[in-house]
């Protein structure tokens, strides 16, 4: 027994949630969000930090409070909710094939599929550090997930390796719970976190920060004994004699997000190789008709808010898709160079009659940049910016007069100079 | 005594020099851009803020835990003592969104509250 | 408790020996000092059933190696794991390897292995399009296979418990006491049983626990091999077990495709001290991929998904397994230095020692409701969408999925919790159901399994370990 909807959106987190809102209001009659966790919220619910909404409510909430203004909307319409579902397939066709308990198998025929399933954090075996294989050791989600949800401890005496935003928040939550954070490493001569984070979660508790740093060894028979760490040069290379032992009974791991594309990559959609996440189209399309994407699955995101505003593009997209308001094709790709590592979206349909927003991120830290915008190396447009950063997502506008002049077929570069 | 920040009052994070009298007073404030960040500079010196974030027990919930903020930001130095007030508590199911769960904890003013719901078991 | 023959050792040989023995009317144990069964060298290996031209000829380990290749096939189906008859090559770059892949060649011949033959660079390129284009042929043996070592392992003691052998699981036999009646008192640190009859299968540690029994000439050397796995997006990169010609520490480094999908690279061989060291080092990591790219250039660790490492036996003295009555006690057989072809020679291996019991105890009545067959466990990954809404009404565990990168199914680790001798830890479920060991290595299951675990073994969070003893994942509530 198939059953029909004319969007299906895989994912109720924030981006799944936004994105079925907007394709509500834009007209969609028959919506299903499929959620794998038992309720919707996605990531946030284990994020309760603050720092969320600080741009799209202009409010500064927790996760969960975050998540509840979306979600009470979604309850409040005839948005139909599947939780405790796990999408396994998605065909060619469009045909979403899920499970739970309830229903046990089901087949979804839908017009639209949004996908919206976030991201996962990499492994200790992606890299490859050395040494046992003792318990203690934990990606830091998976360590939120035991503090804030089940109430249990992962350790007592925790080094972190990693200083993006996710282990930062771990240190300052470890410790407020007890723990003895003994430091943070960061590979990198830079931390990719958010300064107010540095301070609030690693000075206020005098956690040390080492940066150029990385774990090279684990010990512990058992149970995580201790860590040798050492210094880093240029290449990130560890450097002899710069070891050591550092005791504790834990290491938590936050060294970086990967977009949740197991079933992106079984699709056989295309996939850019920086981002992990679909190629898409202004309007979040992906290479396979009528599938979109949005949130983290596409591209990691630093800030939620942007999540939402992202998601609301693909969703009015698939509503658009699904009403059969079409444009025709006249496709130009975007790519960074110079320092931009990525850009998103990867093309644009010149006729899509509206601004477009790219967003990119840059690979290194820059101060006083100017960022270019390039066609046929003539400069479109170009931005000030006093500071760059790779751990914070950049976004230039393209405004419809400047599409409309573009050539088809063609490319827009985004490059980063530095002032002199 | 002199004393070097980073500003989190907007994304820019202009560094900030701040002079200190010996009692700790704020002499001088050098390096912001704006008002807010001179503002950030003085409070931070003098009587520096946080928004607690925590979990607390939960008695007869679907979950052990439920989230809990502090309503606005509290004085940084009672954050730990904040912690160990929220640890000894246990709400009773069902929680919303908002629900108080201290009252003006720690003679602050300032409520801790849910930041999740809670369903009775 | 009193035993007709005790198994120290529940790694693939003493639980091979284990179901053997089952098929007679006869009071088994087998004791295990982990937490759980095929910890040991048999969780840390390649996984390979060797065609046997390794060995010398006239050797134990010849012997059992073609005999133990002709069993696996059947023994597989029999406990419902999974078996892939791939061939291996041994492949050669330039003239003086060539020789010695004939040298191989005649070595296999004089053990019996059949089809092996020498092919060219034509045929090795059709067979392994991906291989270095400068190999210039290849030794082809068509037998080899590559199986799943644990999961035959935990298959078997299934079995052999199904059909009346008794598992005690964190027994460390530390004294052996040989009675005035003739049995012996076997002791560990909380308990004793008692045994006509022993059956040293203690791995890296029969040496030790043979000298238990008086015999104190044997002496192991443990010898650590770290592997490489890598990601299913890798699969087809090789077709066979694909090795280098044979350095003086053994068959050298390999690149293999795994039953699951993987692909596997390794080993190193570095003799250790301390028996118990799984850990990995960098060193070897740089070492084993530079040796695997001579193979297939290709190689890339941007697909590296995890490492481990395993210790095997290695007999200091004797170029040889040593299977063999004591020499202080008759009731006792010591098996000392099961290393390489130690996997693929144990179903052989236990029909072996059987033959040797039997010979001591002389012969004994068959059971008359053994049962061989173990049936395969539910993958819910490989049923197809009929089979999946049938067994979904059946019981609806099988509706929610915990596994996200391997489809791993909520009613599969109930199975594997509940099953005889079944899961009571992380790394337990992982090895029986797969939970845990996909791309993301656990990051979403693993709290999802430390919970299912918690409920169905009825014990507080924090005392879910990864493997037993002092592995917990996580200490104390909060608050």
């Amino acid at each position: 027994m198939t059953q029909k909807y004319e969007l299906v959106v895989v994912g109720g987190g924030p981006a799944g949630m936004a994105a079925a809102l907007r394709a509500r209001d834009c007209g969609v009659k028959s919506i299903v969000i499929l959620e794998r966790a038992e309720t919707l919220g996605g990531i946030l619910e284990q994020c309760i930090h603050t720092g969320f909404g600080l741009h799209y409510f202009n409010e500064e909430l927790s996760g969960p409070e975050y998540a509840a203004r979306f979600s009470l909307l979604v309850e409040q319409s005839d948005i139909e909710i599947k939780t405790d579902t796990m999408v396994i397939n998605i065909s060619n066709e469009n045909i979403v094939t899920a499970v739970n308990k309830t229903d046990g198998l089901i087949d979804i025929s839908a017009k639209a599929i949004i996908l919206a399933m976030g991201c996962r954090e990499k492994p200790r075996g992606a890299l490859n550090i050395a040494g046992t294989r003792a318990a203690g050791i934990m990606t830091a989600g998976t360590a939120q997930k035991y503090v804030n949800i089940n109430g249990y401890l992962p350790g007592k005496k925790v080094v972190i390796l990693g200083s993006g935003d996710i282990g930062l928040i771990m240190a300052r939550r470890m410790t407020l719970e007890g723990a003895e954070v003994k430091m943070v490493c960061e590979l990198m001569p830079y931390s990719s976190g958010l300064t107010r984070n540095i301070v609030q979660c690693l000075e206020d508790y005098n956690i040390p920060l080492k940066l150029s740093t990385t774990v090279i060894e684990i010990h512990g028979k058992e149970r995580v004994e201790g860590v040798t760490i050492a210094k880093v040069d240029r290449n990130r290379r560890p450097i002899k004699g710069t070891e050591e032992y550092v005791e504790c009974d834990t290491l938590l791991l936050s060294v970086g997000l990967i977009p949740e594309n197991e079933l992106s990559n079984a699709m056989g959609i295309a996939l850019d190789p920086i981002t992990g996440g679909p190629v898409v189209r202004e309007n979040r399309e992906t290479t396979q008709s009528g599938v979109f994407a949005c949130g983290n699955v596409l591209h990691v995101h630093d800030l939620v808010d942007f999540v939402t505003v992202e998601s609301q593009t693909a969703g009015e997209g698939a509503a658009r898709y699904i009403l059969g308001q079409f444009e025709e094709d006249a496709y130009i790709t975007t790519k960074g160079m110079d320092g931009v590592r990525y850009v998103v979206p990867q093309r644009i349909n010149l006729n899509c009659n509206r601004d477009v927003k790219l967003f990119f991120r840059v690979g290194q830290a820059y101060k006083n940049a100017v960022i270019y915008v390039e066609n046929n190396d003539e400069v479109i447009l170009s931005r000030r910016r006093p500071k760059l950063a790779p751990g914070e997502m950049e976004d230039v506008v393209i405004k419809n007069e400047v599409l409309k002049e573009l050539p088809v077929n063609g490319e827009l570069v985004i490059r980063v100079e530095v002032q002199t | 005594m002199k004393r070097e920040m980073i500003c989190v009052a907007c994304p820019v994070g202009c560094g900030i020099s701040i002079e200190l009298s010996d009692k700790g007073a704020v002499l001088t404030v050098a390096g912001n851009q704006c008002k807010r960040g001179e503002n950030y500079a003085i409070t931070e010196c003098t009587a520096p803020t946080r928004t607690l974030t925590t979990t607390a027990k939960v008695k007869d919930g679907r979950n052990p835990l439920v989230p809990v903020r502090s309503g606005k930001p509290i004085p940084k130095g009672l954050l730990l003592d904040c912690v160990k007030i929220i640890n000894s508590v246990e709400v009773t199911a069902p929680v919303e969104i908002g629900d108080v769960i201290i009252e003006n904890i720690l003679n602050t003013g300032v409520d801790i509250i849910a930041t999740n719901i809670c369903c009775h078991i | 408790m009193k035993f007709d023959v005790a198994i120290i050792g529940a790694g693939v040989v003493g639980s091979l020996i284990a179901r053997e023995l089952s098929r007679y009317d006869m009071k088994i144990v087998l004791l295990e000092k982990g937490n759980d069964v095929s910890v040991g060298t048999t969780k840390g290996n390649s996984a390979i059933v060797h065609a046997g031209y390794d060995s010398m000829p006239g050797t134990l380990k010849a012997k059992l190696n073609v005999e133990g290749v002709k069993l696996m096939p059947s023994l597989c189906r029999d406990l419902g794991v999974p078996y892939k008859n791939t061939g291996s090559l041994v492949i050669a770059f330039n003239d003086s390897q060539m020789v010695a892949l004939t040298k191989l060649l005649i070595r296999g011949n004089q053990n019996g292995v059949p089809e092996l033959r020498i092919i060219g660079q034509g045929k090795l390129r059709e067979l392994e399009p991906n291989v270095n284009i400068n190999a210039m042929g290849a030794l082809w043996a068509p037998t080899a296979a590559i199986i799943c070592p644990y999961e035959l392992t935990i298959a078997a003691v299934e079995n052999a418990v199904m059909n009346g052998v008794t598992l005690l699981r964190n027994f460390e036999v530390i004294r052996a006491v040989r009675e005035k009646d003739g049995m012996q008192a076997l002791f560990s640190g909380s308990g004793e049983v008692q045994a006509k009859y022993i059956i040293n299968a203690a791995g890296v540690f029969s040496d030790t626990v043979a000298a238990m029994f008086g015999d104190k000439e044997y002496k192991i050397i443990s010898r650590k091999g770290e592997y490489f796995l890598f990601d299913k997006k890798l699969s087809g990169l090789v077709n066979h077990v694909v090795f280098q010609c044979p350095t003086k520490m053994g068959k050298g480094v390999l690149i293999s495709p795994t039953v699951h999908g993987n692909v596997i690279v390794g080993p190193n061989a570095i003799d250790i001290e301390d028996k118990e060291d799984c850990s990995t080092t960098a060193r070897g990591a740089i070492e084993i991929l530079d040796t695997a790219r001579h193979s297939i250039t290709r190689l890339s660790t941007v697909d590296l998904i995890t490492s481990f490492a395993g210790i095997r036996a290695h007999n200091e003295n004797v170029h040889d397994f040593i299977i063999e009555q004591s020499s202080s006690n008759p009731n006792v057989i010591q098996l000392v230095g099961i290393e390489s072809p130690g996997l693929t020679a144990a179903p052989a291996i236990a029909e072996h020692v059987k033959n040797m019991l039997m010979t001591i105890a002389g012969k004994q009545k068959k059971k008359e409701n053994y049962n061989p067959i173990r049936p395969a466990p539910v993958r819910f990954k490989e049923l197809n969408d009929e089979e999946r809404r049938e067994i979904i009404k059946k019981n609806s565990a099988y509706g929610k999925i915990v596994c996200r990168c391997e489809s791993i199914t909520e009613g599969e680790i109930l199975d594997a919790i509940h099953a005889p001798a079944g899961a009571v830890d992380v790394d337990g479920v992982k090895r029986r159901t797969r939970a845990g060991m996909g791309r993301c290595q656990g990051g979403f299951c693993g709290s999802k399994v430390v919970e299912i675990l918690s409920r169905e073994l009825n014990i507080p969070l924090d005392e879910v370990t990864k493997f037993g003893d002092q592995s917990k994942i996580v200490f104390g509530k909060t608050k």
